[in-house]
């Protein structure tokens, strides 16, 4: 019984010693980035290419969660808020729950799937295979070329991917408005804009830079700190897409305290 | 001691006859698995210097160590006359466009064509060169190992020999004093491994360069090393000529020659 207790509470600490060096890896990555980022030569070229993988590419699947979002929250609430006789708001309510929650975590988990999978997926076989310590003995700083550049991508084009799936999803809840009944496409745009104050934009855009952030950082770290062989690809990739999901989760939680206390 | 010569890009260059890397001592362990214990050797300018040992014996850590891939716990290197073991990064990276490495699978780039690997390197290493130079010099290193044809195609849809020669085409490309092979000839046929020990001869005789060549293939060792050294659990158990060590009174120095 004794050794069972013992062999648990090493098992504990073992874990426990692991999480903290990986929360130590992970920042001392971070702060690489930070200080890699401000420093010369820029590499410009790579980072307008992953702008444009990450985002221009994952326009189709923002598309289309964005607008099935926005029609099946306007067919789930229209019932409850027809039994108080309150469906003139649905335009309004869709509009906040798309804007303030539910477009940037949705967006932010599906690009995590997506492109923080991909970063994983990519660095981690360029590691496998020795291309980044090909870059490396070329005296090129594959940091500086892979890393900085792609967390910088999803850091610019999550935000941007999350305002689309905004304008979409409010097309989606129009779409759904109309399927019961029948509203002009001014008069529901004009009560969406109305409903909306500057202040459901602003924290919620915030959020999203961070969600970009992690999403890239955390696909750069898995991919770049892939062990050798095959294997660890796969595992770089799934793993990049957990941590990074639940990452998004923490960080909304975070930012609606933040909200909360300060707005 | 080596003789200094006019320094290029603040790195002192070496004088013909003295070595050009000279290992002391150095070693290396990954936790209890201690890969390096004291290894010790140099390699003269204009030398093909072949390391032979049994796989694990820690030859390709050792190659890595020579250009700042891996860290040494203990031990000196000198390269160029330079102790690389305590130069900050800018100052190695001065170091590493002296030196080629042509790795085991040759580590091409996957999303690059031919083109842009070779371009790649050389466009951050010579900016003041043209659009059309770099073409022509991509151009020139492609036919001199045999694969002008191959200018346009991607990594994936080219065989392991000529992945191997990109991958030495892309290391030639900045015109290295110093080659370092990890297993050059690897999963080729025979044929194809000749070509290439032929290949790194030929690059020996008209570029000057030094090189160490680290293999399991006999025949290229044997056609293409001036000395060989076998590493054995860590340590350099044997140093010679091929013919020197082929005749070997140790069993186990002879068993590779079999």
């Amino acid at each position: 019984m004794n050794n069972i207790v013992t062999t648990k509470k090493e098992n504990i600490t073992i874990y426990l010693k692991e999480t903290f060096n990986d929360v130590g890896k992970v920042t001392m990555f971070a702060a690489r980035f930070f200080k890699e980022v401000v420093k010369p030569p820029y590499e410009m070229k790579e980072f307008i290419k992953q702008c444009y993988v990450i985002g221009y590419k994952s326009l189709p699947l923002v598309t289309i969660t964005g607008f099935i979002m926005g029609l099946v929250l306007t067919l789930q609430s229209r019932p409850t808020l027809a039994k108080f006789g309150a469906e003139s708001w649905l335009p309004s309510m869709v509009a906040l729950s798309l804007i303030r929650e539910i477009a940037p975590v949705i967006t932010a988990l599906i690009c995590a799937g997506k492109v923080s999978s991909g970063i994983g997926a990519e660095l981690g076989s360029m590691k496998v295979t020795e291309q980044i310590d090909a870059m490396e003995v070329s005296a090129i700083n594959p940091f500086k070329y892979l890393v900085v550049t792609r967390i910088l991508a999803t850091t610019f084009m999550i935000p941007l991917l999350v305002i689309y799936a905004d304008g979409v999803g409010v097309l989606g809840g129009y779409v759904g408005i109309n399927i019961h009944s029948e509203v002009g496409l001014y008069r529901y745009l004009a009560q969406v804009l109305e409903s909306i104050a500057f202040l459901d934009i602003f924290p919620a855009t915030i959020k999203t830079f961070f969600f970009g952030f992690f999403i890239g950082m955390i696909g750069c770290y898995k991919g770049f700190n892939a062990a050798n062989g095959t294997e660890s690809v796969g595992k770089a990739a799934n793993s990049a897409v957990v941590t990074a999901s639940l990452t998004i989760f923490i960080i909304d939680m975070l930012a609606v305290q933040i909200t909360d206390l300060f707005f | 001691m080596i003789q200094e010569k006019t320094p290029i890009n603040g790195i002192s260059r070496v004088d013909t006859n003295a070595p050009v890397i000279e290992v002391k001592e150095i070693y290396k362990s990954f936790g209890k698995n201690e890969v390096l214990k004291g290894v010790t050797f140099s390699v003269n300018k204009g030398e093909n210097l072949v390391v032979l040992g049994k796989s694990g014996s820690g030859k390709s850590i050792a190659i890595k160590c020579l250009v700042g891939l891996v860290e040494v716990d203990k031990g000196e290197i000198n390269v160029f006359g330079t102790d690389i073991t305590k130069l900050d990064n800018n100052e190695l990276n001065k170091i590493r466009v002296r030196i080629g490495f042509l790795f085991q699978n040759a580590a091409l780039y996957d999303s690059m064509s031919v083109r842009e690997n070779l371009g790649f390197t050389l466009k951050r290493h010579a900016k003041d060169l043209s659009a059309e130079e770099v073409e022509n010099q991509i151009k020139d290193v492609l036919e001199s190992v045999g694969l002008s044809e191959a200018i346009d195609k991607m990594p994936s849809e080219l065989s392991g020999g000529m992945r191997k020669r990109i991958g030495l085409a892309r290391t030639l490309i900045l015109k290295p004093e110093i080659i370092l092979y990890d297993e050059p000839t690897t999963g080729l046929d025979t044929i194809t491994s000749r070509e290439i020990s032929e290949l790194i001869l030929e690059i020996q005789k008209k570029n000057k360069t030094s090189s160490i060549i680290i293999t399991h293939d006999m025949p290229c060792a044997k056609h293409t090393g001036d000395r060989i050294i076998i590493l054995k659990e860590g340590i350099i158990h044997a140093e010679g000529t091929y013919e020197e060590l082929e005749k070997s009174d140790d069993e186990w120095v002879r068993s590779f020659f079999i």
